[in-house]
């Protein structure tokens, strides 16, 4: 079974804290110590996200409180969460992507 | 109401440490300041290294230190030649109504006469602070400075929030927060200002942050970029990286942004978060925080930091077991029981307050116990401030 940590209560993503695999049962810890599960849809690499909840395109994708980007396609619960499918608020990091190849 | 033990000074701000320090001005009177502090129990000297010339800003931190209610008595000892005299230190440090003594080697005549007679100066103030007691006060007389250095993906997971829930729970009783190192807010600006108390503070907080990435930005750095590692480790945007840096400082309001230059060095003038506009350099940032008054530090790392500080206790957190175990000389704090599930975070927060009241009232951190005297004063160039448009 994978583990993943939620950094703050409000937050709709958790960082795995081990490689987990697709279809794997990922053990989610809230700050408080409540225990969250659902089942991996994608590999997800040790420091990388996994969607709490379902989100739409144009949804805010919230860590630590707050909004760390913006969904830019739709995301499942249990799907990896990174840059193919969120884009800074900021910085859009696709374009980061186009100049800084 | 917790309530820690600490000494109270002169002008009722409450040190939680006893130590007399040796100021040498500039570098060229280090040597007399060390060797005078070598001699005196609870003595320890220091200096900068930016000249002699009169840095304002450098001038600023040196009285700051010397205020910092850790400090229950200052020796300066200065060469005599000079800008940035003894004379203007002490002038900025004698009104906290804690001894202040000079000794210049020029005008004693030599390095012996310097040292005997600032050896006997700190001998007196020696006896005399040794009869101070703690007492008890309530944690509204403590600030807590915010650092990390040595990051690695733990940080912005297990460490950095395990010690924002402290921030948060020291805030709620009262207690200050500085939280400094101003590049790692970059990208996180509008997050930030939008937890500021005032409009004024939120546009202070945008121009602090601006400012810095306009300094980066001269240097040839976009300050908004991710680097590849950053990606491949799993940070997505520059928000969610620079967030993971300042989650260390909790989540209460923005109280306000306290300048650090050679206008002045602010304080924090009541409970709260505050930010410091200072370097991301781990030492100077915590000697300019703790000359903005913090009496105590609480140090994230993840790769395993082993840095302390000359007057404050500087707390060790690491979120990686491994340095946990590797470095256990160096770590105060296990918060990587929050990576294999072991416990919450709020649970590991929990244990890093109490840590930090436990070291407020005398517990040597393990950085102190092995006798690190960390201390440098960073500076900013004037020129390249003006250039900037800055001032």
């Amino acid at each position: 079974m994978g583990k993943a940590v939620q950094v703050d209560g409000r937050d709709n993503v958790a960082t795995v804290t081990s490689d987990v695999s697709e279809g794997k049962v990922v053990e989610v810890l809230s700050p408080e110590g409540d225990i969250l599960r659902l089942r991996a849809l994608d590999d997800i690499s040790f420091g990388h996200k996994i969607a709490l909840t379902d989100l739409d395109q144009g949804e805010e994708v919230v860590k630590y409180g707050e909004t760390i980007g913006i969904a830019s396609r739709p995301i499942r619960a249990g799907s990896w969460v990174h840059t193919h499918n969120v884009e800074s608020a900021r910085v859009p990091t696709s374009s980061l992507r186009r100049e800084r190849p | 109401m917790t309530e820690f033990y600490g000494y109270e000074r002169p002008d009722g701000s409450v040190g939680v440490r006893n130590h007399l320090l040796v100021i040498a001005p500039i570098d060229c009177s280090f040597e007399p300041a060390k060797r005078i502090a070598a001699q005196v129990e609870g003595a320890v000297a220091v200096t900068q290294h930016h000249g002699c010339g009169l840095d304002e800003m450098v001038a600023n931190t040196l009285v700051g230190v010397g205020r910092n209610p850790n400090v229950a008595g200052v020796l300066l000892v200065g060469l005599g030649c000079e800008t940035l005299t003894s004379e203007i230190l002490a002038e900025g440090i004698e009104s906290t109504g804690k001894p202040v003594e000079v000794v210049v080697c020029q005008h004693e005549g030599g390095t012996l006469r310097a040292i005997e007679r600032g050896v006997r100066i700190l001998q007196r103030m020696a006896q005399e602070v040794a009869e101070l007691r703690r007492e008890p006060f309530p944690l509204s007389e403590l600030i807590l400075a915010v650092e990390c250095g040595g990051s690695d993906a733990t940080s912005g997971l297990a460490a950095n929030p395990a010690t924002g829930i402290a921030a948060d729970m020291l805030i709620d009783e009262g207690g200050t927060v500085i939280i400094s190192e101003t590049q790692e807010m970059v990208g996180a600006q509008h997050l930030l200002a939008r937890r500021a108390v005032s409009r004024e503070v939120a546009e202070a907080t945008y121009e602090m942050i601006e400012r810095q990435e306009r300094r980066m930005r001269a240097m040839g750095i976009d300050s908004r970029f991710m680097s590849k590692g950053n990606i491949e480790g799993g940070l997505t945007t520059i928000e969610e990286k620079s967030l993971g840096a300042i989650r260390k400082g909790g989540t209460r309001p923005i109280q306000g942004v306290l300048e650090n230059s050679w206008r002045r060095l602010e304080r924090p003038s009541r409970g709260g978060l505050w930010l410091q506009d200072g370097t991301g350099s781990d030492i100077p940032s915590m000697t300019h925080m703790v000359a903005a008054g913090a009496q105590i530090v609480a140090f994230t790392t993840g790769r395993g930091s082993t840095v302390g500080h000359a007057i404050a206790p500087v707390l060790k957190i690491t979120g990686n077991p491994e340095t946990y175990a590797r470095m256990s000389d160096n770590m105060d704090i296990d918060a990587s029981t929050i990576l294999d599930g072991r416990e919450p975070l709020r649970s590991v927060g929990e244990r890093i307050f109490k840590a930090i009241i436990e070291v407020a009232s005398g517990r040597k951190t393990k950085a102190e116990a092995l006798g690190y005297r960390d201390f440098a004063v960073f500076t900013r160039s004037r020129i390249a401030e003006h250039l900037l448009g800055f001032c």
